[in-house]
């Protein structure tokens, strides 16, 4: 049980990751691609969140100076990740607009020509 | 029992991403992809990252699943069958997903207070930012102080990705009147809650934004929950009219004006003989220099945030209807 709870939260991170990798190589639709690279990338974050727990802390806001706090490193780089990657997912769901615009299809497998396939 | 809690949010997280892989529906996809931001929001919330689970309720539940719904509106609701065999594809990830469960085995155990990320940097974040930063969230200490210069580099990323948009897409401004209606003119009940809704989203907002020094939320929430009020005037009420309430154009100035503001305190700060971004000088007391350059650019950020991600919007939805006329 131990064993389990030491590593729970990794293995799911893993499971995660791994469910938006086959999402993003064996979906034939370009906007459900972009929904799985976003699963991989929540993966991340919740690995790095699960780093900076401590057991028994709690939220890094100051309360009074004998509690025990979690690690506000992580939650720093993943609270600016998050908005940078709703950023980049904006660009790449407007990359498949155009792709839509220019080829008249976003499924992977109907572009005509060898040329045109992505 | 926070244990517990724990393993049952992430059991639920691991089931929805497993049946986002077999629906054909691209519709239920992002529904069910803004139900998995939730439930990692709620994770965060149990893993003490209060900051970051209010930042991925408001923006990956908020606008991602906006702006996916936006451009299935464009590029149809139902994936294809495929013909590849899923082989492979499977084969990649069993063997990766293997590799990796065997790597984590070498991980220092979870919630331990003495692993490594515990001993450097993080002690002297938590011990001695209320003394030198003076603000009782570390978080934000750390993002706008101890770690400005990142910040500021996430901010040009955020704007950066708007040029990318409006270079991608572009809004187009529709003022003749063959403009087809947008919005929900018969829905008077959505109208009228939306109208409700509207104003004690912004107050949040800006109630996220200046006690995020005190409690969790800052810029960046604050930015995104912004956008998500003027997103639901548009949604609506129509594009024509949430864009005679700010205008595209507006909004490009808004969004750099965010990042000159910010990179202006740091510029600001040398000419007052610091370093770059060194707020001790702002003020002749140096905590009370942390708290004005603290407050400035976590204004800036949400300027630049706000600004883009209503760009982003106005973008996608002017695409749109832009399909709707032809």
């Amino acid at each position: 049980m131990n064993l389990i709870l030491d590593y729970y939260n990794y293995w799911i991170v893993v499971f995660l990751m791994m469910t938006g990798f086959y999402i993003v190589i064996s979906a034939n639709n370009l906007v459900k691609k972009v929904v799985g690279l976003n699963i991989f990338q929540t993966s991340v974050f919740m690995m790095y969140i699960s780093m900076g727990k401590v057991a028994g802390g709690t939220a890094p806001i100051v309360v009074d100076d004998n509690t025990l706090y979690s690690n506000p490193l992580p939650h720093v780089l993943i609270l600016t990740a998050i908005v940078v990657g709703v950023a980049t997912t904006a660009v790449g769901l407007s990359l498949i607009i155009r792709i839509k615009r220019a080829y008249g299809t976003v499924e992977e497998n109907e572009f005509e020509h060898e040329d045109d396939a992505i | 029992m926070i244990e517990w809690i724990d393993l049952i949010l992430l059991g639920m997280l691991a089931l929805t991403a497993l049946r986002v892989i077999f629906l054909k529906d691209l519709f239920a996809v992002v529904m069910l992809f803004g139900i998995y931001s939730f439930l990692s929001a709620l994770v965060f919330i149990v893993l003490d990252a209060v900051d970051v689970a209010f930042t991925e309720a408001a923006v990956g539940a908020g606008i991602s699943t906006v702006l996916m719904l936006g451009t299935l509106a464009l590029t149809g609701r139902t994936e294809k069958e495929n013909t590849h065999s899923k082989l492979l594809p499977i084969l990649v990830v069993s063997v990766t997903g293997a590799a990796l469960i065997y790597g984590t085995l070498d991980m220092p155990p979870f919630g331990n207070p003495d692993n490594p990320i515990h001993q450097h940097v993080a002690p002297r974040y938590i011990e001695d930012s209320p003394k030198e930063v003076g603000l009782p969230n570390m978080v934000t200490s750390v993002l706008a102080s101890y770690r400005g210069f990142d910040t500021l580099g996430e901010t040009v990323v955020v704007f950066s990705a708007a040029i990318g948009v409006l270079a991608l897409l572009g809004i187009r401004r529709e003022e003749d009147n063959n403009t087809p209606e947008s919005g929900f003119k018969e829905h008077r009940v959505l109208q009228i809650v939306a109208k409700i809704t509207i104003p004690l989203v912004i107050l949040f907002a800006l109630y996220v934004q200046f006690h995020g020094d005190f409690g969790p939320g800052g810029g960046f929430q604050a930015g995104v929950i912004a956008a998500a009020a003027f997103i639901l005037y548009g949604l609506v009420f129509g594009l024509a009219k949430s864009m005679a309430v700010i205008s595209p154009m507006f909004l490009r100035y808004m969004a750099a004006s965010g990042v000159l503001l910010y990179a202006g305190v740091g510029l600001f700060s040398m000419m007052q003989g610091g370093n770059f971004l060194d707020y001790n000088l702002l003020a002749s007391d140096p905590v009370a220099g942390q708290h004005y350059g603290i407050l400035i650019i976590e204004l800036g950020v949400g300027i630049t945030v706000f600004a883009v991600m209503l760009t982003i919007f106005y973008a996608f939805a002017s695409q749109t209807e832009r399909s709707n006329i032809q």
